[in-house]
């Protein structure tokens, strides 16, 4: 197999002296799509976060082992550098209140005070915004604030901000659980054509999100990785009981 | 409670009739000869303020920020915030004195240094002093508009790579614009009222200031001193007059300055 | 990658982040300073005859500051018997009644109160109380500090009353009692503690306070307890000794700051106490 793009070893997550990820042993495989299961406060999302050193930012918070992006030591790199590498899209749609919709998609290159030609800002908006299946529908209102956007519109938009930036991976934090199951299908579509050109970690509550979009399932349960396996075979023949009984509703 | 309001207004109303609105731009302010031109008064009264608010804004801001965004808890944070408490309640009186006896000499050290007559007292001096009076109500407006701003908004900077002062300008700092404002706003009101500090430094010389190192007046600091010693109706009125305008206008930037923070906090 | 000049970002932000931090931390000096030039100052004055007699005729050295002192006390004890149950009330009322027309426009005067000048107050009391009596009295500067009372009070106990639950009041009515009671032997003592605090706050608000005195209680050389006639009080009497040219009168300012900077945050911190037990948002 080819180097794993994201590779973790022993790795550990804590808040102050809560052990929240334990001994977390994974290599997600580029050009995938990596659902993150498992039950409310199972370490999931805080795990995630720790990829893109956004756990840090916490006062207290810890962590040790390996993180490796593409073989490099994310926790041996400048967390800026990190950062620029592995883009983040949130739970709750979050475009800058301030900024236009042009501005929202280039904010990454704006705020590290990348200087880009006319030419090259909108080539870059364009593409992002199509990569994001938004072009069409906002084309003509550009430059207009992002708040008039629907939910759904607006964390499109925020994928578009974060692939604007080229990462080789895409984190999303339960995209879709503020959404409509109208914006939630859109979405979804998306992480298809995604996937050609990032690799794609998804935490998600929603089983059946995680059946549709998946190629890889991770089961997180009390902090430590329980079963990670092609997302068929997790679901159809988890190896572990308790994934079974998260899959089968005994809890959720 | 509200009739107190009512009467308020009603009582100070009747002292304007007798000297009409060319009082704003007189400038000579003579009870000898019964010409009364308030706009000496007015000329101090926003020099100082503003002068104040000018010097006293970056230490707000930078108070706001150092509690609302880089130390909101711990130890330090308390202190500072105690601090800036104690700053507030400190009676002004207190504060005139001291800048009687210490400051004014070192202003006019200050004054010799730059070849001006060294009064000491005088609008920079009593600029001095309200700026620092007023430092706590910036400071803690700017650090209650902080802390409401979302912290997933800030995250999304983060996670596009920003440094901590890069989100704080992006992100913190458009977002509090309006409340920021506001914070301006309510310590100029303070300003433009504030009464005996101003008074004990500031010179009181009924003239147009002829620069900010010499002496002036507020319209509270003539008030303040000639009030009882006015002898008849139309002095008494001109300063009635000028306590009138005075609270016209803090009660105008105040009621705009709280009107903004209910938006801003009802969004 | 692209050309990201990381050095230098991370550079500039931490160094934005000193030059703040040091603003920030700056305003202490001037603070201390005067803190500590007043106790300097104030301690070596302060002695038996400083706090129990009055103030020698101006050139003669020695004399006290009692008359100040006891002023201060009787204006400040009289506006607050003025202030607190009007201030409670009115707070109580408003918590009760959040839409009536009279709770907006109480709202709105207490909102427009806070801003107001306290030297214009002062001119207000003086056309109410003084003019009309023909003479100067610490009663009116009682009812001019009380004036300035109000707001706080009114607040601190609203906002006090608001944070509590719901739920407590339904006990009280379930339990039989008519509304008012439930309001007075129910939710007031719950939150007395809060209200307390609101009640030690205004008094520190308003004990260093002296414009609102300058045209009502005017001051008075001699030892009265009569209200109705002129009273000394500390920050009048800082304010006359401190701006004259005498250094025996100066003497006797520094002590009387000494004192009352130490009263007024003596008060603070016990607000800060009382707040601390409950949490009250002022």
């Amino acid at each position: 197999m080819e180097r794993p793009v994201i590779k973790s070893v022993n790795f550990n997550a804590f808040f102050g002296t809560n052990h929240v990820v334990k001994n977390v042993n994974i290599e997600i495989p580029k050009h995938n799509a990596i659902a993150v299961m498992g039950p409310s406060g199972c370490g999931k999302t805080t795990y995630l976060r720790c990829i893109n050193r956004l756990h840090e930012l916490t006062a207290g918070a810890t962590s040790n082992g390996e993180m490796l992006l593409n073989g490099e030591e994310v926790y041996g790199m400048h967390p800026i550098f990190a950062r620029l590498k592995i883009g983040m899209v949130f739970q709750r749609p979050n475009p800058f209140p301030n900024l236009s919709i042009y501005d929202n998609v280039i904010a990454g290159y704006k705020l590290n005070g990348l200087k880009l030609s006319k030419a090259e800002k909108d080539n870059i908006v364009e593409q992002s915004l199509t990569k994001a299946a938004l072009w069409n529908e906002v084309k003509d209102s550009i430059h207009k604030k992002g708040t008039f956007l629907s939910g759904g519109q607006q964390q499109r938009l925020c994928i578009a901000r974060a692939i604007a930036m080229e990462p080789e991976v895409l984190l999303l934090d339960e995209p879709t659980s503020a959404l409509d199951p109208i914006s939630t299908s859109s979405i979804e579509e998306l992480f298809h054509d995604l996937k050609k050109n990032y690799t794609l970690i998804v935490v998600t509550h929603n089983m059946q999100q995680a059946a549709r979009v998946s190629d890889k399932t991770a089961f997180f349960y009390m902090g430590e990785l329980v079963e990670y396996d092609d997302t068929k075979t997790m679901f159809t023949n988890p190896k572990d009981t308790r994934t079974q009984n998260y899959i089968t509703g005994r809890f959720s | 409670m509200a009739c107190m309001f009512l009467t308020l207004v009603i009582h100070s109303m009747p002292s304007i009739r007798s000297l009409g609105i060319s009082f704003f731009w007189g400038k000579t302010w003579d009870p000898i000869t019964n010409v009364y031109g308030g706009f000496p008064f007015l000329i101090g009264t926003l020099l100082t303020s503003f002068l104040a608010l000018i010097i006293s804004v970056p230490f707000s801001f930078s108070i706001a920020v150092y509690l609302g965004e880089y130390q909101p808890t711990g130890w330090l944070s308390n202190l500072l915030k105690n601090i800036v408490e104690i700053i507030a309640a400190v009676p002004s009186v207190i504060y005139g004195f001291w800048g009687l006896i210490v400051l004014v000499p070192l202003v006019q050290a200050l004054e010799i240094k730059f070849g001006v007559l060294p009064y000491g007292i005088g609008i920079f001096t009593a600029s001095l002093i309200l700026a620092l009076m007023i430092i706590p109500y910036g400071a803690s407006l700017g650090r209650e508009m902080m802390r409401m701003v979302p912290a997933h908004l800030k995250e999304a900077a983060y996670s596009l790579g920003a440094t901590r002062f890069e989100v704080i300008k992006n992100v913190v700092i458009p977002y509090t614009k309006s409340g920021l404002f506001a914070g301006v706003l309510l310590s100029l009101g303070r300003a433009l009222g504030e009464t005996m500090a101003v008074t004990m430094v500031i010179g009181n010389a009924n003239m147009m200031p002829t620069s900010i190192f010499g002496p002036g007046n507020t319209m509270a600091s003539v008030i303040a001193n000639e009030f009882t010693e006015a002898d008849h109706t139309l002095y008494l009125s001109a300063l009635i007059e000028l306590g009138l305008f005075l609270f016209l206008v803090t009660v105008v930037i105040n009621m705009v300055g709280k009107r903004i923070i209910k938006k801003f906090t009802n969004e | 990658m692209r050309n990201v000049n990381i050095k230098y970002r991370v550079a500039k932000s931490k160094s934005i982040q000193i030059i703040i931090v040091m603003l920030a931390f700056i305003v202490i000096l001037p603070l201390l300073a005067i803190i500590l030039y007043i106790f300097k100052e104030g301690a070596t004055k302060i002695n038996w005859t400083f706090l129990t007699k009055i103030p020698k005729p101006v050139g003669e050295a020695g004399g006290g500051i009692v008359n100040a002192l006891l002023g201060s006390a009787i204006i400040v004890f009289v506006a607050s018997i003025i202030a607190i149950p009007i201030g409670i009330f009115t707070g109580i009322y408003l918590s009760e009644n959040k839409t009536s027309k009279l709770a907006y426009w109480s709202r709105l005067s207490v909102d427009i109160l806070q801003g107001v000048p306290s030297i214009v107050i002062g001119i207000v009391v003086y056309f109410w109380l003084v003019k009309p009596f023909g003479t100067f009295s610490s009663l009116s500067g009682s009812a001019a500090l009380a004036i300035m009372m109000l707001p706080i009070l009114i607040r601190s106990t609203e906002e006090t009353l608001k944070m509590i639950p719901f739920s407590l009041k339904e006990a009280g009515l379930a339990l039989g009692l008519p509304y008012h009671k439930v309001i007075l032997r129910v939710i007031v003592p719950c939150g007395v503690s809060g209200i307390l605090s609101g009640v030690i706050l205004s008094i520190a608000r308003i004990a260093g306070e002296t414009a609102p005195l300058l045209f009502t209680a005017f001051g008075n050389p001699y030892l009265s307890y009569n209200i109705l006639k002129p009273m000394h009080s500390l920050p009048l009497l800082i304010f006359n000794y401190a701006t004259s040219p005498y250094d025996d009168w100066h003497n006797l300012a520094w002590g009387a700051a000494l004192i009352l900077l130490t009263t007024v945050l003596l008060l603070n911190i016990i607000t800060k106490l009382t707040t601390k037990r409950w949490n009250v948002q002022l």
